[in-house]
């Protein structure tokens, strides 16, 4: 029932300059970071390898960094370039929210170009922010409260498995309510 | 000298950096970001970036001597410049990549480098 007492954020970025930029912002901030070089580098270290995700899942989800949040280190947010060799940040983002376990992580873009299109898309389709480089401490501020939605959901979600197995709580048999609608935090 | 000429001396220098344009706020926010526990930081990562330009300028070079000139790989390269510039505050090096950019949009990489080849290595 832990909450963590630091952030982890992954940070995806192809240029070694903004990497190290983007760890040094976060880091200040306090938060823990681990940052790759590419899109497929940062599916690897969520676990995300192959095509049948479940499958990934199960045969190493005790030997990947970032499991799940019963894990140590799992990942709190996911902050990546859009303009990368490969899979772009766009790619990226895509496939981190059509994966079960983790599309509930909040993912941030950043790009060099102020392109409204682009930027429009990237937030139609999940992303939480879009930061316009260069990245700025301010800019990193606005993680926060992004950060601090998911841990009340991890104890929403914690509360609600506890209210299960108890069973003082009244539920109703058929109750398909949505999972973000009590923002109580345990 | 003494410690304090020398201190005043540097001040000036960093001062006129900016007011010539060779540097931006950003460049504020690098420094803003040293401290106890990171005493280095400005001086890493502007070591990488001296690094990461140099990578960048031979491979520049390679693509401007080769026939034809491949453009869409100047273009990346350009932009990789023009990305790790601008996140160090290096105001004059990144609208130069601009302007570059906009040359060889139009393929007109040529005329722009020997208008600019004095320039590269003493900006």
């Amino acid at each position: 029932m832990a909450t963590q007492t630091q952030f982890h954020v992954l940070a995806v970025d192809d240029s070694l300059i903004d990497r190290k930029l983007i760890e040094r912002l976060l880091k200040t901030s306090s938060y823990q970071v681990t940052a790759v070089d590419s899109g497929s580098k940062a599916l690897e270290f969520l676990g995300l390898n192959g095509e049948n995700e479940d499958e990934e899942r199960n045969s190493s989800v005790e030997s990947v960094s970032a499991a799940d949040e019963d894990h140590q280190v799992g990942v709190n947010l996911i902050i990546t370039d859009y303009c990368m060799p490969g899979m772009t940040g766009y790619d990226l983002l895509r496939k981190i929210k059509q994966s079960s376990s983790f599309k509930d992580i909040p993912v941030v873009i950043m790009s060099s170009e102020n392109i409204p299109s682009r930027i429009n898309r990237c937030l139609e389709d999940g992303a939480e922010e879009f930061f316009l480089k260069p990245v700025k401490l301010s800019d990193v501020n606005k993680l926060r409260p992004h950060l601090m939605k998911g841990i009340t959901t991890k104890n929403e979600m914690q509360s609600n498995t506890n209210k299960r197995k108890g069973s003082e709580e009244i539920q109703s048999p058929d109750r398909t309510r949505p999972r973000y609608n009590e923002l109580e935090v345990v | 000298m003494d410690g304090y000429g020398m201190q005043n001396q540097i001040a000036c220098i960093r001062r006129s950096l900016f007011d010539q344009g060779y540097l931006d706020e950003q460049f504020i926010q690098l420094e803003e970001l040293q401290d106890d526990t990171n005493p280095n930081f400005v001086q890493e990562i502007v070591t990488l970036f001296y690094t990461d330009s140099a990578r960048l300028i031979q491979n520049i070079e390679l693509t401007l001597n080769s026939r034809p000139i491949n453009f869409s790989k100047l273009d990346d390269y350009m932009h990789q410049f023009k990305g790790s510039s601008s996140s160090i505050g290096a105001k004059k090096v990144t609208s130069e990549c601009a302007v570059f950019r906009q040359y060889c949009a139009a393929g007109n990489a040529e005329a722009y480098i020997s208008s600019l080849l004095p320039h590269i290595y003493t900006d």
